[in-house]
């Protein structure tokens, strides 16, 4: 029997209907997404290869439990979406909900995580404050009440997150694409845009022009190189996450732990390997290069979270590119300064869990031509009208 | 380690002595409107390329000065004071090499 391929390779039409730039999850799940409403006549065009980007790259924390209502409501959505994701592409994405921790180490932290939970809980998200003995029923090998610099005083416990598998979610979105009749374009990048009199017309590739009135930008850390490409200058800037893994372990730990005062995250995959992180380096990069000082880091902090882990030897690590914004929420939506010129950007650090909703909102935006209100607070006309969705405090160490 | 930095001072240190302080800014006038307030203070040129940036050296010596460095590989070019007088040692050599 000759193996199956997960999607077909298609020469380039000269026209589509919706061009969408980046075959990460928000591209893949837009254009996904787009087949459903019977918008079909689509490309995702992607430079490398499908999953090249942070989508291959992140740590694959799923969760709802932010601090604005409109970052809730969306993220609440998405997590929604996840759940019901393997049935819809009928393939196993993993998605193991057990439960999510965000650790306090101070006064500060436990008010700052009181208001998240009092804020979740108002939204309908599962999501509440615990104590020590909780949190060390939960997780029974955290240094909860050894010896520690910098003590654990409370949690947010958040028991609908937790990770899952990234590769297949971006694997069984571009196999819906091409089920549903969508093109998925792997080594064609773009190289301009052509717009004439404020209007999308065009498309440049290595392996052509394309002929489209529409086109999405869902390229992540590259978005700025875009956008200049229209003439559109945005409120991004690009800055490398590092992640590790160690050798796998017998299975010890259930929840994604995640320590702001300590500057790491750690979970333990299906797999047995613990996979950790820290926050964005602090310059701008498009280096995709990992640093001692990454690792020498993020492994200190994680020794004070589990000691016994002294011995355990990293696999490897890497880093992938994560588009900033000053309030660490997306930019989703168009611009009045281009029309047929729309994006979904900015998901820095945090923007795997978000791939669901961004691709259904946008799906249903570039179909009917509405803003649906869940995607009006994420608008980049935000910036212009000082209504910044401040995110920093739930996403800048969590992803 | 990813790179080092010729800090006018110091000499040649590793990067995460030092913070990032993006690139040079032009305030606008106070007759500006709120659009272009709102993208002096949001938007950033994000170079994929040669750009020059702000760098303070938080771990020492506490001086701020301009690097030009190409973000796509981390290669510092120079390091200037900020009333523009070139640093150039031996040293720049070497972290030129090392960013290789
Ligand atoms: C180490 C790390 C850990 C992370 N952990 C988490 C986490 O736990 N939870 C979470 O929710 N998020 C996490 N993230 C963030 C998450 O990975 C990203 O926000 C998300 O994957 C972005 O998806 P995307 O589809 O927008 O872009 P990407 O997946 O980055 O895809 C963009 C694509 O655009 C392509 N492209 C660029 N330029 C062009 C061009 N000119 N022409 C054609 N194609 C082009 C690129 O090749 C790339 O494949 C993490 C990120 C990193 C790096
Ligand atoms: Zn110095």
């Amino acid at each position: 029997m000759v193996a199956q391929r997960m999607w077909q390779e298609h020469e380039l039409k000269d026209q589509y209907d919706v061009v969408i730039i980046g075959g990460g999850v928000h591209g893949l799940a837009t254009a996904y997404y787009l087949t459903q409403l019977g918008v079909r006549n689509i490309a995702v065009l992607e430079a490398k290869y499908v999953g090249f980007g942070g989508s291959g790259r992140n740590t694959a924390i799923v969760r709802s439990n932010y601090r604005t209502p409109e970052g809730i409501a969306f993220y609440d959505l998405s997590v929604k979406l996840y759940e019901q994701l393997a049935a819809d592409l009928e393939f196993n994405v993993m998605f193991s909900q057990h439960g999510h921790l965000t650790l306090a180490h101070n006064e500060k932290g436990v008010t700052g995580l009181t208001e998240r939970a009092n804020t979740n809980q108002l939204m309908g998200v599962n999501s509440r404050i615990i104590f020590p003995e909780e949190i060390q029923r939960i997780v029974p090998d955290l240094n909860v009440f050894g010896h520690s610099r910098f003590p654990i005083q409370a949690a947010l416990y958040h028991p609908p997150g937790g990770i899952i598998r990234h590769d297949a979610v971006v694997w069984a979105f571009a196999r819906g694409v091409d089920r549903g009749g969508g093109h998925v374009h792997q080594k064609t990048e773009v190289t301009g845009i052509e717009v004439q009199n404020g209007q999308v017309e065009a498309v440049v590739t290595n392996r052509g022009r394309i002929k489209t009135k529409a086109v999405l930008n869902a390229t992540a850390g590259y978005a700025g190189i875009i956008s200049r490409m229209v003439g559109l200058e945005i409120p991004i800037e690009t800055h490398p996450l590092q992640a590790a893994v160690t050798e796998p372990l017998k299975p010890f730990l259930n929840s994604v732990i995640v320590s702001s005062t300590l500057h790491v995250y750690v979970s333990q995959t299906d797999r047995g390997e613990l996979v950790l992180g820290a926050e964005v380096d602090d310059h701008a990069s498009y280096s995709l290069r990992g640093t001692l000082s990454f690792l020498e880091g993020a492994a200190t902090h994680l020794l004070e979270l589990f000691p016994h882990l002294a011995n355990v030897k990293i696999l490897r690590q890497w880093a992938g590119l994560c588009d900033m914004t000053p309030d660490y929420s997306p930019i989703m939506g168009g611009t009045p300064d281009v029309k047929g010129f729309l994006m979904t950007v900015g998901w820095g650090t945090y923007g795997f869990k978000a791939g669901p909703a961004s691709g259904y909102l946008m799906a249903e935006l570039i179909a009917s031509g509405k803003t649906p209100p869940k995607l009006e607070p994420f608008a980049l006309t935000r910036f212009y009208e000082d209504r910044l969705v401040g995110e920093k405090a739930a996403a800048s160490v969590s992803h | 380690m990813s790179f080092q930095i010729d800090c006018p001072n110091c000499g040649c240190r590793p990067v995460w002595e030092y913070h990032y302080g993006g690139t040079p800014r032009q305030r606008p006038e106070s007759s500006a409107t709120e659009r272009q307030w709102a993208e002096y203070l949001y938007n950033r040129p994000n170079i994929a390329g040669e750009q020059t940036e702000w760098w303070y050296h938080r771990s020492a010596c506490k001086l701020w000065f301009l690097v030009r460095r190409d973000t796509r590989t981390n290669q510092v070019l120079e390091t200037k004071r900020f009333d523009g007088t070139a640093v150039t040692s031996e040293k720049s050599e070497k972290a030129v090499q090392s960013a290789e």
